[in-house]
């Protein structure tokens, strides 16, 4: 019997060992005996410095071969065992995967943030920057500069808030619109102005339509070229961003602000079909805002010379564009903190709205 | 102001349908804010002739009828008693839909006999409360005619809003002349014949100077020998239609002249007056019992009309009751007058009277249309109440109203953005009533007496295109000035999004409340001054400026417990009000906590709100306000309304940026709230202002060292604060120091009374070389002895 058959008898002897092993530890007890430092096979690799030069290759070569075949099928057969051992462990560890976790996020944005967050989205896309005022005024802000003087009609139109009156007979009010911050902001700079002007205003009135405090946005554009054309374009692209709406139809038509001249109130299309509001193309129109041309006396009392300068101003209210986009009923819920109200109409914090990213 | 289409049609032929026109006013700044169109319900209905009545062959109350209803006979089966032949009567055909009822007539059978409609009572068809017997017509109506146009009652009532500026519109004439300019018809010549006066006033007219500011001029006229008693029927309906009351011929008369021409009135019972009649200032103490049967008290800035009684009228406003027409009189005096519309504004908004003429007056009327006004009253009176009239007694003069404007038609493209051939906005601008003359470039305009709301060029812009259409303007985009938008908000107002979007992602709700709230709640947090206080609030409570946010949430956070929701995690950024300069509105982020940190759950059973809860949430706001929080100062000197031994104030430098911990229980219990709760203030004007411009960060020099952590616990007074200990171990090795992590703070066994145990881990980071045993071994030593000495404790051995 040859050095050979030797070599394929004991790998054939092994291999039956390992296929009849039934546990890790008997795999590892063949591995000691033929692999291990006194193992057959080591024992044989050692021999290889006693044969003679010339069989010393081929030898070598039949060793190894010998021993790679032996790792591999202890590797596999130890694989099954732990492959079956984890079996068996991840057969006895359970979770009720029907448990509640703690999923939901529930914090809120307002609607009225959102709102004007949007409004900024949009016009900021065309070249408007945001701009605030106080709102404790002064008669000269909120009227006189305005065009409203003391007994003209618009003024009791207006339900004003006062304070008591100063030691000097001076009497503030509450901001009856943003419209002071246009005032504010011509006296504080030259044109070409573009702002937007979003923020608390009071009235003093309260109904189911009406709230003593609510929100508006303000427009100005001052330059030396913008006319009636520019303001048609400007809303209606903002009312058919605002809406989502790219077709949605918007009409203007003449009306009076005494800070304006000329004078529009803006509508939209909607469908009152069924007794169900539907902001889109119907038979039916819905007031959302008051625009026109820079009066010239408004001009004149913020100090830009109206032989020289033009533009258009516009005011619309945030909560009534709220309630027609978001199809909230009752503007006095929008301040009654009510947990169950925000959290049905309010927005998730990271939903940041942008022209780009959507509305 | 309220008309109808019949009344628009005695001034304009018009060539437009319903529908048409209210759009065209609509468009035209004249916006229609109801139509309540009568005829439209009674459409079905028709002028029917009984041509036979017979008792119903199985009902003995019930009657079979022989109908014409116009070239047709119909059989109906009437229950009605009246119902004889040859009445005219209103017939409902089968399909109708009865008004009272809203049901749909259904051809039907009663008693085995057929019928096929139905004759009407005033009750079915919503008319009368008259359901005994049917409607008797009376004879002379065309049979098969339409009920409603048949009977005058097609005439639909039009209520249009009309704006602060058109008080010409205030009277039917007006409107029927923007409707002619537009094109819908033409406009129908009013005729003022002057009557000519048979004999002397008896009664003169006085103005209390010759420029009298109050009223410049002042027209009287007496009718002698009048009979007064009810108007016709025309009259009366005209009135009533639009919700007026008929009262008498003679104050009906100055009724339909208000809302036809805008021209109020007042007629006096001459038999009543004492003398001359004069305009005046009142007297000090001066009243007067006036037509709506109320008196009122009167003062030097009213203007009123005195006989040598005293004060009789109070000048376009309201009339008064003394000197009243009834149905005895027989001479009346008619006045017409123009007041100014300042004095009458004020004087009727402080008296608290809103009457058709003071509505009239205070916007400004035609100074031209005086005159007129009352030679039409007086056609009027003699057509109605007969009588024999006066000269005309006038005192002042037509003030001076005319005034030209440089009208540029170029401008109506430059301004309005709509090319307009000048020809028709010169055609626009007379059928107004202006006055051009001139050519070219700029036309001298003179608008008309009874506008004098068109003041400058951009009135007459306004008219051209008011006129031709805002349709018609084209829309053009507004270009900004650069290709990419450029940020719309500064840095302030992007940290301020910033902080709420963070206040929201930690689970706070954001709310808006008013800016005001009740006084005592305002003196709970720092005060409520008068200057701050609304003299005209629209409810007790909602009168004082707010001088925090605080308890508007909490008293929100309430009404939501009472709804059984305890837990209330709610903020909002938003104003609070210090005093009432610009300066002193201060921008808040403001927020609560209250009831537990969130319902029991399986994993989490949540505990009570505290202290530490609200700095977290401060933190939070700051440090997305870019202020870390290292750098935040705590001190625990709180507010009032916080609970003195658990709130803190947060501080930078000198600069307080707010306060955080447990509300005051004390003030809890003022404003009922059930509590705990905690709550937060950030004076977002506080914070220091972000970086303009440099957004690039400082380079990152990552050590290849390896870091240490060591953990030490000190014996500390039990009142130490925490920051005492963890800023003296910060401050041991600025450089090799990157962290100090308080992990324990324990208080109780093996800790003596009136001691506390404070655990740091302290993590090093050498960036030169590997530290060695013996560098640790210092660093430790000099950190025991730093912190002993700054805290007064002692490590714990």
């Amino acid at each position: 019997m040859t050095q050979a058959d030797n070599i394929d008898a004991y790998a054939s002897e092994t291999g039956a060992a390992i296929d009849a092993a039934a546990s890790l530890d008997e795999i590892e007890k063949i591995r000691v005996a033929a692999l291990g430092r006194s193992g057959t096979v080591t024992q044989w690799m050692k021999s290889l410095g006693t044969l003679p030069k010339d069989e010393r290759a081929a030898a070598g070569a039949r060793f190894n071969q010998l021993r790679a075949g032996i790792e591999e099928k202890l590797a596999a057969a130890a694989q099954k065992f732990e492959a079956a051992a984890l079996a068996a462990r991840l057969a006895t560890e359970r979770v009720d995967v029907t448990l509640p976790v703690k999923s939901e996020i529930a914090g809120r944005i307002h609607p009225i943030s959102q709102t004007i967050a949007e409004v900024v989205a949009i016009f900021g896309e065309m070249g408007f920057r945001v701009a605030e005022g106080p709102h404790i005024e002064d008669d000269f802000y909120n009227f006189t500069a305005l065009n409203i003087p003391p007994e003209h009609p618009a003024r009791q139109e207006h339900d004003t808030f006062y304070f008591p009156e100063s030691a000097e007979g001076h009497r503030r009010l509450l901001r009856t619109h943003t419209s002071p911050v246009q005032i504010r902001t011509m006296l504080a700079q030259q044109p070409p102005i573009r702002i937007i002007v979003p923020g608390r205003t009071f009235r003093s009135d309260h109904d189911a339509t009406h709230s003593p405090m609510f929100h508006q946005v303000e427009g100005l554009v001052i330059d030396e070229s913008t006319h009636m054309g520019q303001l048609k374009g400007c809303l209606i692209d903002f009312c058919r961003a605002f809406f989502g709406i790219d077709h949605l139809p918007v009409r203007f038509r003449a009306s009076y602000f005494p800070f304006t001249e000329p004078s529009a109130e803006v509508d939209i299309g909607c469908s009152r079909a069924g007794g169900e509001l539907k902001i889109g193309a119907g038979a039916d129109w819905l007031e959302i805002l008051g625009c026109g041309m820079v009066n010239p006396k408004v001009l004149e009392y913020g100090g830009i010379d109206p032989a020289k300068y033009q533009g258009f101003a516009f005011g619309m209210g945030v909560e009534r564009i709220a309630m027609l986009k978001y199809g909230i009923p009752d503007l006095r819920t929008f301040y009654d903190s009510d947990l169950r109200w925000l959290r049905h109409y309010g927005f998730l914090p990271l939903d940041v709205p942008s022209m780009v990213g959507g509305l | 102001m309220k008309t109808t289409l019949g009344w628009l049609k005695t001034h304009i032929d018009l060539a437009a349908s319903l529908d048409d026109m209210v759009s065209a006013l609509a468009m035209r700044g004249l916006e229609v804010d109801a139509i309540d169109d009568r005829a439209a319900a009674l459409k079905p209905f028709i002028v029917a002739r009984v041509v036979s009545a017979e008792k119903h062959p199985n009902a003995d109350k019930l009657k079979l009828c022989r109908v014409d209803i116009g070239g047709k006979e119909v059989q109906v089966v009437c229950g009605a008693p009246n119902a004889h032949a040859p009445m005219l009567a209103v017939f409902a055909p089968v399909g109708s839909v009865i008004p009272r009822t809203g049901a749909v007539l259904k051809a039907s059978a009663i008693r085995g006999v057929e019928s096929q409609g139905m004759l009407c009572s005033g009750y079915e068809l919503g008319l009368s409360e008259d359901h005994e017997g049917i409607i008797e017509l009376s004879a002379g109506l065309t049979v098969g005619a339409g009920f409603a146009s048949a009977t005058g009652r097609d005439d639909p009532v039009l209520d249009i809003k009309i704006t602060a500026n058109r008080a010409d519109c205030l009277g039917v004439r007006g409107l029927a002349r923007d409707l002619a300019a537009s094109g819908l018809g033409a406009l129908k010549p009013l005729a003022i014949d002057p009557v000519p006066g048979k004999f002397p006033s008896p009664i003169a007219v006085h103005l209390a100077g010759p420029d009298d500011k109050a009223c410049p001029l002042f027209l009287g006229r007496l009718v002698r020998g009048v009979r007064n008693g009810p108007s016709p029927q025309w009259l009366q309906d005209r009135l009533t239609t639009i919700g007026l009351r008929p009262i008498s011929a003679l104050v009906d008369i100055t009724n339909f002249l208000t809302f036809d021409l805008c021209r109020p009135l007042h007629v006096f019972d001459a038999g009543k007056l004492d003398g001359d009649l004069a305009l005046r200032g009142a007297r000090p103490h001066e009243k007067l019992k006036a037509l709506d049967g109320k008196e009122y008290a009167l003062d030097g800035e009213m203007t009123v009309i005195a006989d040598n009684s005293g004060a009789i009228s109070l000048g376009g406003v309201i009339g008064g009751e003394s000197t009243g027409c009834s149905d005895s009189t027989t001479d009346v005096f008619i006045e017409a007058a123009l007041f100014d519309p300042v004095r009458t504004a004020a004087t009727g908004r402080r008296l608290g009277i809103q009457s058709d003429a003071r509505y009239r007056f205070e916007r400004g009327l035609d100074p031209e249309f005086v005159r007129p006004g009352i030679e039409l009253a007086t056609k009027l009176v003699l057509e109605l109440c007969s009588g024999e009239p006066g000269e005309i007694v006038t005192a002042g003069a037509v003030p001076q109203w005319r005034h030209t404007i440089a009208f540029r038609p170029a401008r109506t493209w430059t301004l309005g953005g709509l090319d307009l051939d000048p020809r028709e906005q010169r055609r626009i601008l007379e059928s107004l009533g202006c006055k051009i003359s001139g050519s070219g470039d700029t036309l001298s305009v003179d608008p008309p007496s009874w506008r004098a709301d068109i003041l400058g060029e951009a009135d007459l812009v306004e008219e051209v295109l008011r006129i031709h259409g805002y349709d018609k303007i084209p829309a053009v985009p507004l270009r900004r000035d650069s290709d990419l938008p450029k940020p719309a908000i500064d840095a302030a107002r992007r940290r301020t999004d910033f902080v709420r979007r963070t206040l929201a992602s930690r689970d706070l709700i954001e709310a808006i409340s008013f800016s005001f709230l009740p006084p005592a709640q305002a003196e709970l947090f720092g005060g409520a001054p008068e200057a701050l206080r609304l003299v005209n609030p629209i409810a007790a409570g909602l009168d004082q400026m707010r001088p925090s946010i605080l308890p508007n949430l909490l008293a929100a956070a309430q009404r939501n417990a009472d709804r059984f929701e305890p837990n209330a995690a709610l903020f909002e950024i938003g104003p609070q009000y210090r005093d009432d300069t610009p300066e002193g509105q201060d921008e808040m982020a403001t927020g609560i906590r209250v009831g537990r940190s969130g319902v029991k759950r399986w994993d989490d059973p949540g505990r009570p709100v505290d202290a530490l809860m609200a700095k977290e949430d401060a933190l939070a706001a700051l440090a997305a306000a870019g202020v870390a929080a290292d750098n935040v100062q705590v001190n625990a000197d709180p507010p009032a309304w916080y609970h003195p031994g658990r709130a803190g104030t947060l501080q930078l430098g000198p600069k307080t940026l707010g306060a955080f911990g447990e509300i005051h229980p004390g003030v809890l219990a003022a404003l009922g709230v059930d509590g705990p709760a905690v709550g937060f203030e950030i004076f977002l004007g506080a914070l220091p202002a972000p970086r303009a411009r440099g957004r690039a960060r400082p380079l990152l020099r990552p050590s290849p060292f390896q870091p240490v952590e060591r953990d030490f616990a000190f014996i500390v007074p039990v009142d130490l604060a925490a920051e005492t200990l963890l800023r003296a171990a910060r401050g041991v090795d600025k450089k090799l120091v990157t962290e100090v992590r308080l992990f324990d703070v324990y208080q109780g066994k093996g800790v003596e009374d009136g001691k506390k145990s404070l655990a740091i881990t302290v993590r090093l980071q050498p960036n030169d070389a590997t530290l060695t045993d013996a560098q640790i071994d210092g660093f430790s030593k000099k950190l025991i002895e730093t912190v002993e000495k700054a805290t007064g404790g002692k490590l714990r051995s």
